[in-house]
């Protein structure tokens, strides 16, 4: 009994000497004091299987931590994810959704939870997760519905759906955090190197081409990918639908090249001179060539190298 | 004494050819070499690559223009005028058998037997060099036409002709860019008897000790024929500036080629 009066005494006096001294923490509330009011609007369990389940509440809404009083104040500070998450924190910082919201003061920009979830953040490996990979066209349909739907009708889309893992969803093009505004030269250049990380070889043969070539070296003047095959509804060139296709390649080749018709139309834009199949000409030319530069220059190295050991040595 | 070697006409010919092949050239390459490192920069010479698209085909242009006055000229020399000799003989770019037997008398020569073939007006590698740059033309002008105007090509031919075309353009540019600024500015400036430079091209005459020496045949023949006076010309002029101009066209070609060889070697 002395001994616990004592220990009180003693506890209650370093208190108060912490107090006194103004440097005593209040002990931050435990997640079971917050939910004790905002039960209702967290769901516990929910809270415990995301991937912050074993955070407490303050980790995240860092200014209760130091509150001694509650009910608090209604307006808490933002929860700053970047604390915890600082590289992705920089490069969202950097993107047009973060230029949206916190320079143009477009509000419903999106920020980390209006596409990772608030109290149900999970891992993007997740299926239940907002960010896996064949749930984010639904994730960013929720704003950009009108693009999710074109993608909805694309070849891309119904690959994702039947879970074809290199199928790409909009973060493969887009990034996930780094989004840039798609209408930029830049942008359109890059995106040639992204249909190309699962397209190589089209994307080499189309390396051969004048479109190819001209953007290759950092000019957007003329055809990329999406030019003729379309961003979000891209189809097979087999189906009637497609901007490819045989149905409507004049009227795509067309909107560059005024006045192409049905001959025209019959250019091969992923050429490849090493396959006799896809045009007899162009291999017959590249062997033609093939033999006539070497032998060109073959001919006339040695002949000026000859000339110019003997003319060394005199007449 | 000097002689006369090119008149007026094929020296403004090769002044055309020189100028618009080094345009053509440094405006092409960006593309024909679009994934090195200096194919943007090139191309920022010229503005970007609009720029270097409409330097270039103007450049194709006066090309393909010099070349048909050329060959016009030759036909009016050849159909109007009567001239003889212009399509076999000694003094005519048409091949003749005695190329073939220089052309074995200098490889015989290159192993150490015998001595230089006694040359006519054009040597073998002179004939070359001319038929390439009018084989070149033809149909680096046909596929860059082709590539200029695909629409109105198209009404004549299928669209995988703009594929040959291009590819066609591209090899044949490899070819003549490489010949141009290595085997004929060898075998023109750098070679043996001709370093640094030859300045024929410019002051389109040449001194009676080189003709006798280079050209003995042709020497032997006009002298036979007591037709040297005839070509009698003074004393050259535009040497200092042949000088300036040969150096400038010189050095961009080798310059074009030392980028053409950093871009393979890298």
């Amino acid at each position: 009994m002395w001994i616990r009066l004592g220990s009180f005494a003693a506890a209650a006096w370093f208190v108060a000497g912490q107090a006194a001294a103004g440097q005593s923490p209040p002990k931050p509330p435990a997640n079971e004091d917050c939910l004790a009011c905002h039960g209702e609007h967290v769901d516990a369990k929910q809270f415990e299987a995301s991937t912050h389940g074993p955070m407490a509440c303050v980790d995240c809404h860092a200014d209760l931590a130091a509150i001694a009083e509650f009910p608090h104040a209604d307006k808490l500070a933002k929860v700053k994810c970047a604390s915890c998450h600082h590289d992705i924190g920089s490069k969202y910082h950097d993107s047009i959704h973060a230029f949206a919201k916190e320079k143009a003061g477009l509000v419903v920009a999106p920020a980390c939870a209006d596409c990772h979830g608030k109290h149900d953040v999970r891992p993007h490996a997740d299926p239940e997760s907002r960010v896996f990979r064949a749930k984010i066209p639904g994730t960013c349909g929720r704003c950009h519905a009108g693009i999710k739907e074109q993608y909805d009708r694309g070849v891309h889309a119904a690959r994702l759906k039947i879970g074809e893992a290199p199928a790409p969803s909009c973060a493969d093009c887009h990034t996930a955090h780094t989004i840039q505004r798609a209408d930029t030269e830049k942008w359109r250049l890059a995106a040639t190197a992204e249909c190309g990380s699962c397209h190589a070889q089209v994307v080499e043969s189309f390396r051969r081409t004048f479109h190819g070539k001209v953007t290759e070296i950092g000019f957007s003047a003329v055809a990329t990918c999406a030019y003729c095959h379309g961003a979000h509804d891209i189809l097979s060139a087999a189906n009637s639908g497609s901007r490819v296709s045989k149905a409507q390649l004049v009227e795509t080749c067309g909107r560059c090249h005024a006045g192409a018709n049905e001959r025209f139309v019959e250019y091969d834009p992923h050429p490849n001179p090493s396959d006799y199949t896809r045009s007899a000409v162009l291999w017959w030319a590249n062997r033609f060539y093939w033999v006539l530069i070497p032998g060109c220059f073959g001919f006339f190295a040695l002949h000026g190298a000859l000339w110019f050991w003997r003319g060394r040595k005199g007449l | 004494m000097n002689y006369v070697r090119f008149d007026r006409k094929t020296r403004l010919l090769h002044g055309v050819v020189m100028i618009t092949f080094l345009g053509l050239s440094a405006t092409g390459m960006p593309l024909l070499f679009s994934d090195a490192p200096w194919a943007r920069a090139l191309a920022g010479l010229f503005l970007g690559f609009k720029g270097a698209g409409l330097v270039h085909r103007f450049m194709g242009a006066s090309l393909l223009l010099a070349v048909a006055c050329h060959i016009a000229d030759v036909s009016w020399r050849a159909f109007v005028r009567g001239e003889r000799g212009l399509f076999w003989g000694p003094t005519s770019m048409v091949p003749q058998p005695k190329d073939v037997r220089d052309f074995v008398a200098m490889t015989k020569w290159f192993a150490g037997r015998g001595s230089q073939p006694a040359l006519e007006h054009f040597a073998y590698w002179e004939k070359f060099d001319y038929w390439a740059v009018l084989w070149g033309t033809a149909i680096m002008g046909a596929a860059g036409l082709i590539l200029w105007f695909p629409v109105f090509a198209s009404r004549m031919l299928p669209g995988w002709m703009f594929n040959v075309a291009l590819f066609v353009h591209g090899a044949e540019a490899s070819l003549a860019i490489g010949f141009i600024f290595a085997v004929h500015f060898f075998n023109g400036h750098l070679r043996p008897g001709k370093f640094p430079m030859d300045l024929v091209i410019f002051t389109g005459t040449v001194s009676a000790t080189e003709l006798q020496r280079e050209r003995r045949a042709e020497f032997d023949r006009l002298r036979a024929a007591r037709a040297l006076e005839q070509i009698a010309a003074p004393s050259p002029a535009l040497v200092r500036r042949g000088y300036i101009v040969g150096t400038i066209g010189v050095s961009l070609g080798l310059a074009l080629i030392a980028l053409i060889v950093y871009a393979m070697i890298r």
